[in-house]
């Protein structure tokens, strides 16, 4: 039975659906209401509050701290800066993905990892002769994801005006002011949204209480409690991947074509390849050479077309509001060419957007593909085209 | 040949002009719009009236903005920041009220309240309304069928459109030419027995007309709430972050984006003509601007006869024009409050978050077109009400708020005669205060700035003949091929290289974009496309 998260007395009071499912071993709020476009909206427009403690969080502290994420991801850690946070995939010696997560350098000697799947046996694998150790805080350490265009007027009040200066990507030590004697924490610029947002970390003990001080401050704003269904039509918008759907991680593969390389995934960019020796090196180098055999891409399926497939039926367009993850074949010319993993429809782009894996040959922006629509339980194609992403990146994401 | 200052001209800085210009543009045209005012947007504009207040001066929502221009011209990147309305809430004088919201089975409780059979009838009701409502989508997308061309493309349109028709159940004709004749009043008494649902239901017939409720003809106005958007009926609906000016400002950067030149202050004169064809425009200043072609973003009324000229039209088409019914009925006022006004139904904001419709009957509505139909404005009016400010803290300074006031039925045409409706504005403003007062107690003393504009005001500020916010009746004769009219649907007008790319052209009315962007379409003979 998934154990209920530090926030679950507030959250379970907001959750007037009783719609959860279990994520990580804890019970996670799908959508509040009967439909979650209100959230969506919420955090498109105002801000929204999701409790993200599920996510494993591992702090690794010694002298060799930096050397061993060195070693074990696809990243140099060794001139990174204090505040600064990284967005990082790890590998099997096979150069595969693993999981995908961030590492915040709180200190010298203090990272903070988090991941999707459990870690700590493979990395603490990994360590051999560093001075390093590493601790699972999972379940110690809270986390709130606050979203949205108000987010930093949401927080302003809650951490104070430091939260102004406050970089993209960077990390900062705060002070929770809350009922009571002020409570410490770690809130980072950072997010699954593609919006404006922030993560706010803190003691498991201190969560409620920050929790009501972020709603207090953050009610007369619109902030609303925000769920996974919100949060998985965004992120698609933002063109962020999820471990488990647009890819598999090496080790949940039961077979080598499950696997894929960062080059695969859009990774290159993070990719640190000349280096002191690290986990995939070998593997990643030839990959480079060579070239990934196939590329994850977004996809806009063409709406005119789709709503033709409809049309044939005599019925209007339809589709889920939650973002679909059952896979749908892609083709070019007839032949199965990939095949997309996550689609939604974006309300605010008023698109139709996928995320998918296709030949390498064929992942160009521009490229003119065929989706897989299924009507009435007969199979169709709509023409669907390769573009970049993020589908949606507001400025003020980065401002 | 003479070489022309621009590719296209375009008169007038509303909503689809700017579409229009964004299209040009994005085709490589050399395109130049030209805004009288010192803001763009036309209808569509916000204001800083008051300081820190910001008004949606006249359009206050955005309804049906085609979601295909939003891809084509990339809105979203360019600052449309849509937040949808959620509720439709109706206070009753004697205390009762009806929220309707966008979660079904709430709605359904609500109305049970009042009628069981109606909450029951209900999702019949837009199932079969969503049935029809499917073939207005593509009406409305599309440039208007010619019926009288023998133009292959347009026979296959036609029948296109009949094969839809043909295609329909026995009910589904009834139900058709029910929707294309009746009052709303009379098509919701077939199916709807409570007065409370029907008579807010009723009022989306008689925007921007100078019909009643009971009025025949006003019933197919209720398909444009079921057009089978895929973001949902309540959905499709929403205020714009800042002000509705945000929609034109976000086109504006669009066309910018793709090399449109625009100015403000820039108050044309007439069109040029030569030779029976348009070749540019001559501002208020003198100066002159040459273009290959001319397009009208204002209504048809002041582009042919204020920047053309009658001598420079055929007689048939002047006489036509004439005929072309403007008679605006509508008024709006604008509120700056010191709090959150309190309805006496109910306490809270949750039912405040949409739009709140002064409707209490039926009997309320056809009144206030009585007394619109003899010369004066309604001592009770339909008020269409909202409070962006409570979701979108933008407008409004914090704990402060601003109350847009669709006011129907102001008649443009008042005994006194229109020019004299500045010395009853203040006359009119009061009128809605009193009637919203009588579901807000102690509104009056909330009000730290009004803004009131009558139908005179709306057209000498905003170019709106006659007040009308439609550029012309939304009404069954003056739509589809016969807007503005027959022959001249298709955004071409008798004058050469003069285009209308307004509200005046098909598919009509509302923050749309569509006349504009079908306009462009069809100068860029990418009509299908």
């Amino acid at each position: 039975m998934p154990r209920p998260t530090p926030f679950h007395p507030r959250t379970s009071e907001l959750c007037t659906s009783m719609a959860y499912k279990e994520w990580a071993g804890c019970y996670a709020v799908c959508r509040y209401d009967t439909y979650h476009d209100r959230e969506y909206y919420a955090l498109r427009h105002q801000a929204t509050l999701m409790d993200a403690t599920p996510l494993y969080k591992y702090e690794v502290r010694g002298s060799n701290a930096a050397d061993l994420l060195s070693r074990v991801t696809v990243r140099d850690y060794s001139r990174h800066s204090v505040g600064r946070v990284s967005y990082v995939c790890w590998c099997d010696e096979h150069g595969k993905v693993l999981d995908d997560g961030t590492v915040t350098k709180l200190a010298d000697d203090h990272f903070r990892l988090t991941s999707a799947d459990p870690a700590l046996a493979w990395i603490h694998r990994n360590s051999r002769g560093l001075d390093v150790t590493m601790t699972d805080v999972t379940r110690e350490v809270a986390a709130l994801a606050l979203q949205g265009p108000l987010s930093r007027e949401v927080l302003r009040p809650v951490v104070g005006n430091g939260i102004d200066e406050l970089k993209f990507f960077r990390a900062m030590p705060v002070r929770y002011a809350v009922e009571g004697p002020e409570v410490e924490g770690v809130v980072t610029r950072t997010g699954y949204t593609g919006d404006l947002g922030y993560e706010l970390w803190m003691d498991s003990a201190d969560a409620l209480r920050v929790y009501d001080a972020v709603m207090e401050s953050g009610t007369p704003l619109g902030l609303l409690p925000m769920g996974l269904d919100a949060l998985d039509v965004s992120r698609v918008e933002a063109g962020f991947l999820l471990n488990g759907v647009d890819y598999t991680s090496a080790r949940s593969a039961f077979i080598e074509k499950q696997k894929s390389t960062p080059y695969e995934l859009g990774f290159d960019w993070m990719v640190q390849l000349e280096r002191d020796p690290f986990v995939g090196q070998a593997a990643l180098r030839q990959e480079k050479i060579e070239g990934p055999r196939r590329k994850l891409v977004g996809l806009e399926v063409d709406w005119d077309d789709f709503e033709a497939i409809y049309e044939s039926f005599g019925l209007a367009p339809h589709l889920t509001a939650e973002t679909c993850r059952a896979g749908a074949p892609l083709y070019e010319h007839g032949q199965q060419v990939g095949y997309a993993t996550s689609r939604t429809w974006s309300p605010t782009l008023k698109k139709y957007l996928a995320l998918g894996t296709v030949d390498a040959s064929l992942s160009r922006p521009g490229t003119r593909l065929e989706i897989e629509v299924t009507c009435e339980y007969e199979r169709h194609r709509a023409a669907a085209t390769v573009r970049p992403t993020p589908f949606f990146d507001p400025e003020r994401k980065k401002a | 040949m003479a070489s022309h200052d621009y590719d296209a001209i375009i008169v007038g800085g509303g909503h689809n002009g700017l579409v229009c210009a964004a299209y040009l543009a994005k085709a490589g045209q050399r395109v130049l719009v030209l805004e009288r005012r010192h803001v763009l947007g036309g209808a569509a504009v916000s204001e800083e009236i008051h300081p820190g207040f910001t008004y949606s001066v006249c359009s206050y929502v955005v309804s049906l903005l085609r979601p295909w221009i939003i891809r084509d011209l990339e809105l979203s990147r360019f600052g449309l920041d849509l937040i949808p309305l959620e509720s439709s809430y109706l206070p009753l004088p004697d205390g009762r009220d009806l929220c309707r919201w966008s979660d079904g089975e709430l709605t359904r409780d609500e109305v049970s309240r009042f009628s069981r059979h109606d909450a029951e009838v209900m999702g019949e009701f837009s199932q079969a309304m969503s049935k029809i409502g499917r073939f207005v989508r593509p009406i409305i997308d599309s440039p208007a069928p010619e019926p009288a061309s023998f133009n292959p493309k347009e026979l296959m349109n036609l029948l296109r459109l009949g094969r839809h028709f043909g295609d329909a159940t026995v009910d589904q004709m009834e139900l058709r030419l029910k929707l294309l004749t009746m009052s709303a009043v009379d098509f919701l008494d077939e199916w709807f027995e409570s007065e409370v649902l029907k008579s807010p239901m009723s009022v989306s017939g008689i925007i921007g007309t100078f019909l009643g409720v009971r009025s025949p003809g006003t019933a197919y106005v209720l398909l444009h709430h079921y057009m089978g958007e895929i973001d949902g009926a309540f959905r499709s609906w929403g205020f714009q972050r800042g002000g509705t000016g945000g929609v034109s400002n976000a086109i504006a950067s669009s066309a910018r984006h793709f090399g449109a030149e625009i100015r403000t202050e820039a108050s044309v004169d007439h069109i040029m003509m030569q030779h029976g064809k348009a070749t540019g425009v001559v501002l208020e200043n003198g100066d002159e601007l040459s273009a290959k072609q001319v397009v009208s973003g204002c209504d048809p009324r002041r582009t042919f006869f204020g920047f053309v000229g009658q001598e420079h039209l055929p007689d048939e088409f002047s006489q036509s024009l004439q005929r072309y019914r403007f008679r605006g009925s509508s008024g709006k006022v604008n509120l700056a409050l010191d709090r959150l006004p309190e309805f006496s139904c109910r306490p809270g904001d949750a039912h405040l978050r949409g739009d709140i419709a002064i409707a209490p009957s039926i009997d309320y509505l056809e009144r206030a077109y009585d007394e619109a139909k003899y010369g004066t404005f309604s001592r009770r009016p339909y008020i269409n009400v909202v409070i962006p400010s409570l979701v979108d803290p933008s407008v409004a300074p914090a704990g402060k708020h601003v109350m847009s006031c669709f006011v129907q039925y102001a008649p443009y045409d008042i005994t006194e005669g229109a020019e004299n409706w500045p010395s009853k504005r203040e006359a009119f403003g009061e009128t809605v205060i009193d009637t919203l007062a009588e579901y807000i107690p102690g509104l009056r003393e909330m009000i730290l700035h009004k803004q009131v504009l009558t139908p005179w005001d709306i057209q000498e500020e905003f170019g709106l003949t006659e007040g009308n916010i439609f550029h012309g009746e939304l009404t069954l004769d003056q739509m589809a091929f016969q807007r503005p009219m027959s022959g001249w649907a298709r955004y071409r007008t008798p004058v050469r290289n003069l285009w209308l790319a307004s509200s005046g052209a098909h598919p009509g009315g509302g923050l749309m974009g569509a006349p504009g962007a079908l306009c462009a379409k069809a100068m860029l003979g990418t009509e299908g496309s």
